[in-house]
């Protein structure tokens, strides 16, 4: 019994990893410029198939199988963040306003055209990134369990990630620009700060998570460019269970997640998502702010 | 020739003009204060100057050289920096963030953080905190100081007393005179007519988006301010 709960709790821990490098990008989004990224999954299908596509273009230059996925996803990152730059500076700064509605039927827009996009140059079959046998791996523990080396890889990256996240926010310069803009457009302005460039800048570091969980989805399963939904909805309860805003708070909230959609996978094999569902509107309506809703340290 | 100048400066608000044609003249080394009831445009005054509501290019003139229209960012970095009505500190910022904020434009001068926690003692002592969980005075330092952090040729102050008790306010204008002594031209709206009248050489007097009244402060009488301030 003990063994099984064990078993449970380091899978959903495993996968909470994944979700929070889903959720990062929008909790990101959403501190600094209170902008839900509707797209948000389809951007992370999307960097998934653009690292499938550079993986082909790699593969022509004779390098070791187990290094291409790894330069795809490092030459992508850059990419990612200029995409995300250019797309916040000229599309989405143009959405901001009182009003939230003008970004969520943007970004809504802009999920449709990628999964239509996607359809029509890869077609509905789901792919994977090949990774030279990377995601069958697994680490022998001393108590008789064995985690799969990727995804202690990828939760090791999501915690780096939200430490990354919560030190530049914290102690840099770029963050106190972040939390300025967030606090006051206005008197940020008035400070000499471009609040336009500033949130391009936000959008671009979301982007490079983004690209990079994308990269990390198609190393771990299979994707199709349907997948976008389902992976929003992850990122959105992530978020919203962790509390809008707060990168700790995001970490928690996927490993919330990630545990108690094992709970149900162990319950029965069709329950897992859907009792994750339940515990993001018990918390939704009992603490709609969220477990941990702080955005700055 | 003056530090700033507006000549015929008009404001809106949507449809709703707040300004009607302000001419305004401030040489370089002066302090002047701008009063007037609620509702006369002293602020939307001040907004127009830093560029925080739109004016027209050649009705802000500063150093020479028109900056009607320029974005609030391009005007701190000419020399231009606010202390807006209400402080609007920034509440997710300490203290001190709030303070090397005002740094941002990277304007070379004598002000920094030493300096400023000279002028205000306290503020070194709870550089830490949150700028909001301060005191209304203690705040408006933070203000005050965050604006003197962008090392600006002219300080425009609205509305420093706003909610502060008189003590406070006697503290916060006794840093008048070090501030000034930098050879910073300094404005400040005021709705204390005998706190304008001590601290300022000059007055505007607004009232309903037009100027009312203006002299010396020395040379005003109680009966003329009245008569501008209030329109009886």
């Amino acid at each position: 019994m003990f063994e099984t709960a064990l078993q449970v709790l380091l899978q959903g821990l495993l996968l909470g990893g994944l979700y929070c490098l889903f959720a990062l990008g929008q909790s990101l989004m959403f501190g600094v410029m209170r902008l839900t990224n509707t797209a948000q999954g389809d951007f992370i299908v999307l960097g998934a198939f653009a690292a499938i596509a550079g993986l082909s273009a790699l593969g022509a230059l004779g390098l070791p199988d187990a290094l291409l996925p790894w330069l795809a996803g490092l030459l992508l990152l850059p990419l990612a963040f200029g995409f995300g730059y250019a797309l916040q500076r000229w599309v989405l700064n143009g959405t901001l306003g009182k009003d939230p509605l003008p970004s969520l039927v943007v970004t809504f827009g802009l999920a449709i055209v990628i999964q239509n996009l996607l359809l029509e140059l890869f077609s509905a079959d789901p792919r994977s990134i090949e990774t030279a046998g990377l995601n069958t791996r697994s680490l022998a523990l001393p108590s008789g369990f064995a985690v799969g080396v990727l995804p202690l890889l990828i939760l090791g990256l999501a915690v780096a990630a939200t430490a990354a996240l919560q030190w530049l926010f914290n102690r840099t310069q770029l963050g106190r620009a972040f939390r300025a803009v967030s606090d006051d457009k206005e008197i940020a302005e008035l400070m000499g700060l471009n609040s336009n460039r500033v949130y391009a800048l936000a959008t671009a570091i979301a982007f490079v998570l983004i690209a990079l969980a994308g990269v990390l989805q198609g190393m771990r399963t299979t994707v199709s460019p349907s997948d976008g939904p389902l992976l929003l909805l992850f990122a959105f309860e992530a978020v919203i269970i962790g509390g809008m805003g707060s990168f700790w708070g995001t970490l928690l909230g996927a490993m919330l997640l990630g545990v108690t959609q094992q709970i149900g996978f162990r319950i029965d094999p069709g329950w897992g998502i859907w009792v994750g569902h339940i515990v993001f509107l018990l918390v939704l309506v009992l603490r709609p702010q969220g477990l941990f809703p702080k955005t700055r340290g | 020739m003056s530090l700033l100048s507006t000549h015929g400066l008009t404001a809106f608000y949507g449809d709703a003009q707040a300004l009607f044609g302000i001419d305004f003249e401030l040489g370089a080394g002066e302090l002047v204060a701008i009063i007037g009831a609620n509702g006369a445009g002293k602020s939307t005054f001040m907004k127009s100057v830093t560029g925080l509501v739109r004016a027209a290019r050649e009705q802000v003139r500063f150093d020479g050289q028109p900056i009607g229209g320029l974005p609030p960012g391009e005007i701190v970095k000419r020399g231009i920096a606010l202390v807006p009505e209400g402080r609007r500190l920034f509440p997710s910022l300490s203290v001190e963030e709030n303070l090397l904020m005002g740094g941002f434009a990277g304007r070379p001068g004598p002000w920094n953080l030493q300096r400023l926690f000279k002028l205000f003692p306290i503020l070194e002592q709870k550089r830490a905190l949150p700028g909001t969980s301060l005191s209304g005075g203690q705040q408006q330092m933070v203000a005050i100081g965050r604006a003197l952090m962008s090392n600006p040729t002219l300080l425009l102050c609205d509305e420093l007393s706003l909610g502060l008790a008189p003590i406070v306010i006697k503290e916060i204008y006794d840093a008048m005179p070090a501030i000034c002594a930098e050879g910073m031209t300094v404005v400040i709206v005021e709705q204390d007519v005998s706190t304008a009248m001590r601290v300022a050489q000059r007055i505007y007097c607004f009232q309903e988006g037009r100027v009312s009244l203006q002299g010396a402060s020395d040379q005003l009488t109680r009966d003329e301010i009245s008569a501008a301030y209030f329109g009886v």
